[in-house]
């Protein structure tokens, strides 16, 4: 009984852990430029399409694909903000929303017209696939336990590049005050685009991970949708937030999917997400917002 | 070029503001009337599905046009009006009580998403209203015995007083009508002090509750006017389909609803009609232009790049969307020489935070 929870809630925090990453991204963008980016599940899906490519046509080992897979959406995400998010800067943010739900169509046609692509389901092959560690009684697949390490990795990783470097605390100055930080001489717009870069290429990341459990297709995408109630249960614009909402919503899909009826590990997030912004909208580590007239 | 003099107040909130607006909605009244002789079999159904679509659209502007709220959830109400019609349908009702109940129970359900509209803004709404879109979709799909699940619904053709509409003409007939219908309920409602309310709330929800403008119930009803347009065209939708199941109503439909008022023109009701036209022509287009390609392209992937594409360039290029561009060129013309660049421009409003502290 206590092995089958453990279970459960590896396999949870596992997951969890790819809707962290891809929530971290758009807090990130959130957070610096105020524009909710509804493609990240689609950045994801392009990230693992690369890795793909690098991994089964090119036979490149699995560190190189990864190494890859997040340098080209990193130039893919800075490349979106130049030709199509900064034209709209300042629009209302909900047209900016519309612009990229057109920018996932684009990527979502792109991979699906791109010969040796398509419409078919890929795997990447992972040097641990298959293989199990025996902890006593509780049998824990070694993928899962990889994709947490590697999540905490990333995470230390940013932490470190967003509190010791130059660039790192002029990205954080300016998600706090565009205009301030303009005025301090931060190219508020280079910073922009590096974040875009940056989020492109944690979800890239993320879609590598998920790879494993759930295939490479043109609608992996629709997995990123989860992410929005990471980001909103951990507190909308908050970077911890996203990581340990990401880790609720898999834990309580994991739980729900094993102790529910059929359906629920579905809409389990959603169901959650419903209820927190009714009952507690500002998140877990959300900051109180006032309005100013 | 056109002056209007107005010499009295009711002039204002007058359905048709001179003489030039009444001959031409009355030409296109008599073009489209008179479409079952010159329009073929093809693009009579496509004439079916645009003027579903309108009403449908005519829903979400309202909501998102003109009240300023988010949804992203609107093939949920598409699916409580098509489900309602169904079953009642099946169950013997007429169709007269069947659609005013697929309205009704479609408000309700726009009521429910309504209240936590209240607290919720800008994106958290946006969000709300997905969680709720992929809720009902997982309900359709699992209370088989309701809804059949997977398995769909099938429906009969429409039975309007004893009268069989089972041609394409007489259920176009019937599309133009609720279309009509639902396109001078939208206007009157805009013409009347609620509708004031719903654009007061758009423009700046403190200034609205300033004056006097009961935020709760104005958002609370905008939802539910919102919500029973579209349950009427899901129940139309149901009968030109003749077969539903929850792959209908996913998160895409809505996405490609907020396309419609997008495209279309945010804040204009012609905009609804012109978007959900060139949502609906746009694919025969692409599977047009298809032919002329070098082959090996599939055609879906082709159709999701260039709606994606158009989407962009709307956003950046024309913000206005399709009824926004012809403002334009009409003013060009009214205005001959002296139209200026910057006429139409919008104040761009950088540091509009959310987040303020």
């Amino acid at each position: 009984m206590l092995s089958q929870i453990l279970q459960l809630l590896v396999a949870g925090v596992s997951q969890g852990c790819v809707y962290a990453l891809v929530a971290l991204g758009f807090v990130l963008i959130y957070k610096a430029t105020e524009t909710v980016n509804f493609a990240q599940g689609d950045v994801m899906m392009l990230g693992a399409f690369f890795a793909l490519t690098a991994s089964v046509t090119m036979g490149w080992p699995y560190w190189a694909t990864i190494l890859f897979a997040v340098a080209v959406m990193a130039v893919v995400g800075m490349l979106t903000e130049r030709l199509v998010l900064r034209p709209v800067l300042g629009h209302p943010s909900f047209t900016v929303v519309m612009i990229t739900i057109g920018v996932g169509y684009v990527m979502r046609g792109v991979v699906t017209m791109m010969p040796g692509w398509g419409t078919d389901t890929y795997q990447i092959p992972t040097p641990y696939i298959d293989q199990v560690w025996k902890v006593g009684g509780v049998i824990l697949p070694v993928q899962q336990l990889m994709v947490i390490v590697l999540t905490a990795g990333l995470c230390v990783v940013l932490y470190m590049f967003f509190r010791f470097t130059r660039i790192g605390i002029a990205m954080q100055a300016t998600s706090q005050n565009q205009l301030a930080a303009y005025y301090m001489g931060i190219p508020v717009r280079r910073v922009n685009m590096l974040i875009w870069g940056i989020s492109a290429g944690v979800a890239a990341f993320a879609g590598i991970l998920l790879a494993p459990s759930t295939f490479v297709h043109s609608n992996m995408g629709f997995i990123g949708l989860k992410a929005f109630p990471a980001a909103v249960v951990g507190g909308f614009g908050s970077v911890p937030g996203s990581i340990v909402g990401g880790l609720i919503i898999g834990v309580v899909e994991a739980l729900a999917g094993f102790y529910l009826a059929e359906g629920f590990k579905d809409v389990a997030a959603y169901v959650v997400v419903l209820i927190v912004l009714l009952v507690w909208p500002s998140g877990i580590f959300g900051e109180t917002v006032r309005k100013k007239v | 070029m056109r002056f209007l003099f107005k010499t009295g107040y009711e002039q204002d909130v007058r359905l048709f503001q001179h003489g030039g607006q009444v001959f031409s909605y009355g030409l296109l009244a008599v073009v489209l009337v008179l479409a079952p002789w010159w329009a073929g079999d093809y693009f009579m159904s496509q004439l079916h599905f645009i003027a579903i679509y309108s009403i449908v659209g005519f829903g979400l502007m309202m909501l998102v046009g003109f009240t300023g709220q988010i949804s992203l959830g609107h093939a949920a109400f598409l699916a409580v009006g098509a489900y309602t019609e169904a079953l009642m349908q099946a169950a013997g009702v007429p169709f007269v009580i069947s659609i005013s109940c697929a309205a009704l129970f479609s408000a309700v359900a726009g009521i429910i998403v309504g209240l936590p509209a209240l607290r919720l803004k800008g994106i958290y709404l946006a969000i709300a209203t997905l969680a709720f879109n992929v809720i009902v979709e997982e309900i359709i799909t699992r209370w088989e015995s309701l809804t059949g699940g997977n398995s769909g619904k099938h429906l009969k053709p429409v039975e309007l007083f004893g009268i069989k509409l089972d041609t394409d003409t007489s259920f176009y007939y019937l599309c133009l009508g609720l279309t009509v219908l639902c396109a001078l309920a939208c206007a009157n409602l805009l013409r009347s002090p609620t509708g004031r309310a719903f654009v007061a709330i758009r423009d700046s929800e403190i200034s609205a509750s300033c004056l006097g403008v009961d935020l709760a119930w104005y958002k609370t009803m905008s939802f539910a006017f919102s919500a029973a347009l579209t349950g009427v065209g899901g129940a139309l939708y149901a009968h030109k389909l003749a077969f539903i199941s929850p792959e209908q109503f996913t998160l895409f439909v809505s996405i490609e609803l907020v396309t419609i008022v997008i495209l279309g023109g945010i804040g204009f009701l012609h905009g609804a009609v012109l978007g959900s036209a060139f949502v609906i022509v746009l694919p025969q287009l692409i599977s047009i232009a298809k032919d002329w390609l070098p082959g090996g392209l599939v055609p879906t992937g082709l159709q999701a790049v260039v709606f994606g594409v158009i989407l962009i360039l709307f956003i950046i290029f024309e913000p206005l969307g399709l009824y926004g561009r012809w403002l334009k060129v009409r003013t060009w013309f009214e205005l001959f020489p002296f139209y200026r660049r910057g006429m139409f421009r919008r104040q761009k409003s950088y540091m509009k935070s959310e987040r303020l502290r």
